[in-house]
């Protein structure tokens, strides 16, 4: 059995192997060999979060006896479902039963020209960083926050980063000398229609003027100008923009995804579409899933999948699918959060934001690596 | 109907959930000329109510949606 892991759902791994101790072996593949908490990137330009700390090696956190293979052998280069192998990057040909691609999604900077010189994000941890400096230098202007393009990881952090901008620049002072714009792709500030019905009133309380179908084409860098494909143009001092996203290469050149390179995947059994009888799954960012590209989502999906495998090892009955849950927390500034929780059928309702939920979202930054990666949660 | 319209691109949006058909109509628009047709065929209900609001922020004409079993369609002429 093997498990190609980039956004790694190691608590699942780990427990699938408590499922079928007896009667697996298990590989995870997975090139750089750490896991890393990406959430907290939020927190890092606001020099809240140390993003040295937000990562772990992977190694540490498996269970002895599962194998992992990193650097270039644990690099999957080509996947052939047919023959139930894959390939890495040191020439190794690896055969499996089982096959999870947990292969993720990459920043795509070079989707919008300009995007790499012109604008900033919290989308990985040099670009955070990079940020957080930009952040403490800034001394009033006109800040663009918003999403490039959809999809991208993580749906709630950029009006997240919006709130906790506005909180920053008003504690700093520099709140009545910056004009906030937020950027969306569609008619309203957020895909869900309850979160955006929400979120748009506390904007509107916050100061923040909401640009709706901007679909970010063009960025100039000189002179400091963003453009839509609607053909709006709207001037930055600081443009905060969560990067285009795109799939793996690998799952591109095995023929696995779609254009954009994710995989079409059963909403509810979570096996790669066409490749039903091939024990082939996919979870988290890496597929085409109606819901978001979380951890959260992956987390959930990751126990399905789990069960699943042990299952059929075990020879006994599917006890779980999966409805689409997923549960986030959405932090909205000045040390409160909303609670969003939600699946296919059942859109979120967001409680009013309180400072529980933000002690809470706290409470899961810090103790995430004892309870998610072990399987204990 | 739809017979009498001279479609010059369409973009299948069929099982893409919001905010997708809108964001893959505004990318396939670019590539037409003023007063060409493009057709969107999609299935997630939430098109009917973003579609004709991205036209009317746009300025381009929403020339019909027509509504069969599981499918919308939408004729759209650039402005």
């Amino acid at each position: 059995m093997a498990w190609e892991a980039r956004s790694s759902p190691t608590g699942c791994i780990n427990l699938l192997h408590g499922d079928a101790r007896n009667s697996t072996s298990i590989t995870v593949f997975d090139a750089k060999g750490i896991h890393t908490y990406q959430p907290g990137w939020l927190y890092v330009p606001f020099g809240e979060q140390d993003p040295h700390k937000l990562q772990r090696s992977e190694r540490r956190l498996l269970q002895r006896d599962i194998a992992l293979l990193s650097g270039d052998a644990g690099n999957v280069v080509r996947i052939d479902p047919a023959a139930k192998q894959l390939q890495t990057a040191d020439g190794q040909t690896h055969a499996y039963d089982y096959l999870v691609l947990a292969t993720g999604s990459r920043n795509a900077p070079e989707e919008v020209s300009g995007f790499a010189e012109g604008a900033d994000h919290f989308y990985s941890e040099k670009a955070s960083l990079a940020l957080e400096k930009k952040l403490a230098n800034f001394t009033g202007g006109r800040i663009v926050t918003g999403v490039a393009s959809v999809p991208y990881r993580c749906p709630p952090a950029p009006l997240e980063f919006t709130f906790m901008l506005e909180a920053s620049l008003r504690d700093r002072g520099l709140r009545g000398s910056t004009e906030i714009h937020y950027v969306f792709p569609i008619n309203r500030p957020f895909p869900i229609q309850s979160v955006s019905d929400f979120v748009a009133p506390l904007l509107e309380e916050r100061g923040v003027q909401v640009h709706t179908f901007f679909n970010t084409e063009t960025i100039d860098p000189e002179h400091k100008i963003v453009s839509s494909l609607e053909g709006e143009d709207l001037p930055y001092d600081l443009l905060v923009l969560a990067p285009p996203h795109k799939g793996q290469q690998v799952i591109i050149d095995s023929g696995l995804g779609d254009r954009d390179g994710w995989i079409p995947t059963d909403h509810n059994t979570l096996r790669v579409k066409g490749y039903e009888d091939a024990n082939l799954f996919a979870v988290g960012d890496a597929t085409d899933l109606p819901v978001s590209k979380s951890g959260s989502a992956a987390h959930y999906e990751g126990h399905v999948v789990a069960e699943t495998i042990a299952a059929e090892v075990q020879h006994r009955p599917i006890r779980e699918l999966y409805h689409g849950r997923v549960a986030c927390f959405l932090e909205t500034g000045h040390g409160q959060a909303t609670f969003l929780w939600f699946d296919y059928e059942h859109p979120p309702k967001p409680p009013k934001p309180r400072r529980l939920w933000h002690l809470e979202k706290a409470a899961l930054n810090t103790f995430y690596w004892q309870l998610i990666p072990p399987g204990r949660v | 109907m739809a017979a009498t319209y001279q479609i010059d691109k369409t973009v299948d949006a069929k099982g893409q959930t919001c905010p997708m058909p809108v964001v893959m109509l505004a990318k396939a628009i670019k590539d037409l000329k003023p007063g060409q047709v493009l057709a969107v065929y999609a299935t997630d209900p939430g098109a009917k109510k973003d579609i004709p609001a991205w036209a009317n922020k746009t300025g381009n004409t929403l020339l019909e949606t027509v509504e069969e079993p599981g499918l919308l369609t939408f004729y759209i002429k650039k402005a």
